[in-house]
Parts: C-alpha cells; structure tokens; sequence
C-alpha cells in the first residue's frame, strides 16, 4: 500500500458468522449445481437466442456433451441430475436471499463491500491493478480492508452473477412462466435465458479460478483458516 | 502442497463418486426426489389457478416444430387405424365418471374448440413455437361427469415402449380444468401429423414435454396413481425417476 500503518501484525476477528457459513454453503451448493447442471445441459448441448430453439434451428454455440469426471451424476442421467440441481437450487436462492438481507442488517454491506470516496478514482483503480499484476498484496491494517478490485468482484457476483443466474434458472420453468410471463420476457425468451444461464455459471467458474488462485497467493492457509474460524494473521508489514 | 490436473480429476471423480454413492441410498433419495414437492406447492402458490402459460404471435411460430419420443407407434393395431384416417380411432373416456363416453375425431372435431399459440419446452432443454387447436379437457370430463373421488386424469396411450408397455401420463384436476389444458388434433393448422401424435394428444402448458401425452386412446379418471403403472402416474416417472409435477 502506499502508506502503510504502522502495526503490530497479530490475530484479528476477519469474517462474521454469516459470511463464513455462507460461504462454505456456496462452496457445496454451486458444486453440485455446477455438476449436475453440466449433467442437464449434456440432454441437449446446444444453445441459442431468442423464445424458441431445438435441433433444426440455429444454435450459437454447438459442444460436445460434458465427460463424465465433472458432471453429477457421473453416467448420463438426466432425471438424476435434475434431482440434484432441483433440490440444490431452492437452498441457494434462500441462502443468497438471507445473506443479502443479513448482511444489509450487520452493515456488511455498507461497511465492507460499498465503494468509498475515492475509491473509483482512476488512479486508485489503476493502482490496485498494478499491486496485483506485482502480487504486492495489502499488509498490515490495509489487509482487513476489501481493496476495489476485490470489492468490484464481491459486488459483481453476489448482486448480478448470482441473481441472474436464479432468475434465468426460474424461467427455465413452464410453471414459474405461467406464474412470473415479465421474468422470461426480462432475458428476451425462455432460449436466450437458458444461454445466459450458462454463460453465467461459466462466469461463475472464471471467478472461482481467480478467488483460488488468490488464495493460494496471500497464504492459503491463513486465509482458509479465516473463512473457517473467522480468526486472520496479519500479514506483517513489508519494511 | 502441488495441485497437479491429475490430483484434481482424481478429487473430482472421487467427491462425484461420494455423490453417486450418496444418490443409491434409499433415505438419501427420498429427501433428494422431495424437491419437486417443494416445486409444485411454490408454483401452486405462486400462480393463479387459472394463469395462463403465454401465447406468442403466429409469426413467433418455430420453422419446423421437433418431434420427440416416439416418432411412430409402429403397432400393428396403430397402423390399422392410421390406414383409414382414424375412422376408427376412438377416445374412450373411463374410470370415475357418471357414463363413460367412447368419441370418435369427428365427433371432438365438432365440439368447442381452443386455439393457442404456446412454447413446447422438452425436459432435455430444447423449445419449439406451435399453434395448437383441439377441445378443452374440461368440456370432455363435464361430458363425462367426474364423480365425487376422481382426482388425477390418466391418459393412455398407443405407442409400445417396449415389451408391451404403452405410454401413459397423468395430471391432477388442477391441471385438467386449466383453460389452455387441451386435447388437441391440429398443430399449425393442419392434422396432427404421426410424429406429433396423430390423431390426438394432450397440451397441458403449464409442464415440460414428456407430460403432452400424444396418441392418445383413452382417459380414465381416478383417485389414487397407485394402480397406474408401478405407481408414480406416468412412463418416464416409472422407468426413468422422472418428476411427475413437470412444472420446473
């Protein structure tokens, strides 16, 4: 950082409660509904834009089915990884929901995760970009703070990523259509929602390979200690 | 600690193994399938009885409308009334009625009709446009006279799944008496063709494709799906684990 407080590096209290239990939550949650949903898409791995798309229409994007090392269940079974997605998917969404409200109720949200003054500001930003192409991660105070790309990223996923995801997930649903006509409507019809679905779980994976690899590089150890335990050591300032 | 592609394909084959495992246990399973009950009572609640799955434009029309499943019964008997235009075909409407009724194509054909403009949507994923024309299954069960204790609609059909086994499907009343709940005998205005179920099959909009029952031969109204089949009202829900509330 560019002007590090002077501090004695030590354990400090890191992530609440809420936070910690959602996030292993999530870990399980988004791995079996990543898998299964692979399972699903394999009955069909094709997709397209608009309100309609089967074999004799137009697709965007044409693969070959998922192999079975990452799909739930590991042999092609579509009723199956229906079961697992349907069932996982409901937990999601309330815990996402609970989340978004406790963490509105704890002030985590305007504490932690909102842009501050300045923040924004080119310069900053540009900053915080060159910290993490040089690895130069915060020491000291300035590693219990989010820094903005880290914050941008939070943001992004729990307030777009995850949201669309669900609500194209909905509209995937002749009931929920009947129920909800403007949610398909939102995503420009029932194929186009079904392709951002996918488009958003694969936005979901480029954000867990990065999350990983961060972790890896801050010390893997303190910091998944800290999602488990709450507790974080300091990172002792760089002289 | 070096996490190399083979460590992780090895982790990921081992987890999904676990989960495999997991999905074979008998309790497990249970709690597993119940998310459909949790699926039907929130869209149960969430839309209105009568909310209707939305009608498109006729330009909004899919080229070609996917035919899934099977493309032709093939059965001797099938082919005999394909042979004279479905004369002879006729839907026999059966179980807990007042009297039942045995209707021929030209008798449906002269009752109220329906015309919608609906989304298809297979389980596997894929949605074709269609316009369908055909008589609301309600004016059929009123025909018939539901008694005091019906409350699933079985149809059956004539398309062998093998080893002698018809196609069969089934909904509840709240499904049956749905405004769009048709049984249809026309996609995009003209007969039904062998391969969309000729000469009549079931659009229930507010479910996925496996629920529209095609070529159909009869209806038969009763209290319990227990007799049905090995019990859980439909082909695929018996022989494949499918969800018989298709809503999601």
């Amino acid at each position: 950082m560019d002007s590090p407080t002077p501090m004695v590096a030590g354990d400090v209290k890191r992530h609440r409660l809420s936070t910690r239990i959602w996030h292993w939550a999530n870990a399980l949650l988004l791995y079996t509904l990543f898998t299964s949903g692979l399972g699903i898409f394999n009955a069909h791995p094709r997709l397209y834009w608009g309100q309609y798309g089967a074999n004799l229409d137009r697709a965007w994007l044409t693969l070959e089915r998922f192999p079975g090392w990452i799909t739930l269940p590991g042999h092609y079974s579509l009723a199956l990884s229906r079961h697992w997605h349907l069932a996982a998917a409901p937990l999601f969404a309330f815990a996402l929901l609970a989340y978004m409200l406790w963490s509105l109720a704890n002030r985590h949200i305007a504490r932690d995760l909102a842009f501050r003054r300045g923040e924004l500001a080119p310069r900053h930003v540009w900053q915080d970009i060159r910290n993490h192409a040089r690895l130069r991660f915060p020491t000291g105070q300035a590693a219990l703070r989010y820094n903005v790309l880290q914050k941008a990223s939070y943001i992004g996923v729990i307030f777009v990523v995850l949201p669309v995801i669900i609500l194209t997930g909905l509209t995937m649903s002749p009931g929920m259509n009947a129920a909800w006509p403007w949610l398909v409507d939102l995503f420009g019809g029932r194929q186009s929602a079904r392709s951002i679905h996918f488009i958003a779980a694969f936005a979901l994976v480029a954000f867990f390979l990065v999350h990983i690899l961060m972790v890896v590089l801050a010390g893997p150890m303190n910091e998944i200690r800290s999602m488990i335990t709450g507790r974080y050591r300091l990172p002792e300032d760089r002289p | 600690m070096i996490l190399t592609r083979r460590h992780l394909l090895l982790g990921a084959t081992a987890t999904l193994a676990g989960c495999d495992r997991l999905a074979r246990n008998e309790s497990f399973r249970e709690t597993l399938f119940s998310a459909e009950n949790f699926h039907k009572w929130a869209q149960r609640g969430l839309m209105a009885p009568d909310a209707l799955a939305r009608e498109f434009r006729p330009d909004q029309i899919s080229p070609i409308f996917r035919a899934n499943g099977t493309a032709n019964p093939n059965t001797p008997a099938y082919k005999a009334l394909w042979r004279n235009g479905f004369a002879d075909w006729r839907l026999r409407v059966t179980g807990l009625v007042s009297r039942d009724l045995s209707l021929s194509l030209s008798q449906l054909r002269t009752l109220p009709h329906r015309e919608q403009i609906t989304r298809h949507d297979c389980v596997e994923g894929w949605s074709a446009i269609g316009k369908w024309r055909g008589v609301r299954l309600k004016t059929i069960l009123d025909g018939a006279g539901l008694r005091s204790g019906a409350r699933y609609i079985v149809f059956r059909c004539a398309d062998d799944m093998g080893g002698g086994r018809p196609y069969y499907e089934s909904i509840d009343l709240a499904d049956a008496f749905h405004p769009q709940t048709i049984l249809a005998f026309a996609l995009n205005d003209r007969p039904l063709s062998v391969a969309n179920g000729a000469p009549l099959r079931l659009r229930v909009e507010r479910q996925l494709g496996y629920k529209q029952a095609k070529y159909l031969m009869g209806i038969e109204a009763v209290d319990s799906l227990a007799a049905i089949g090995k019990g859980k009202g439909g082909f695929w829900e018996d022989h494949a684990d499918y969800d018989w509330y298709a809503g999601i």
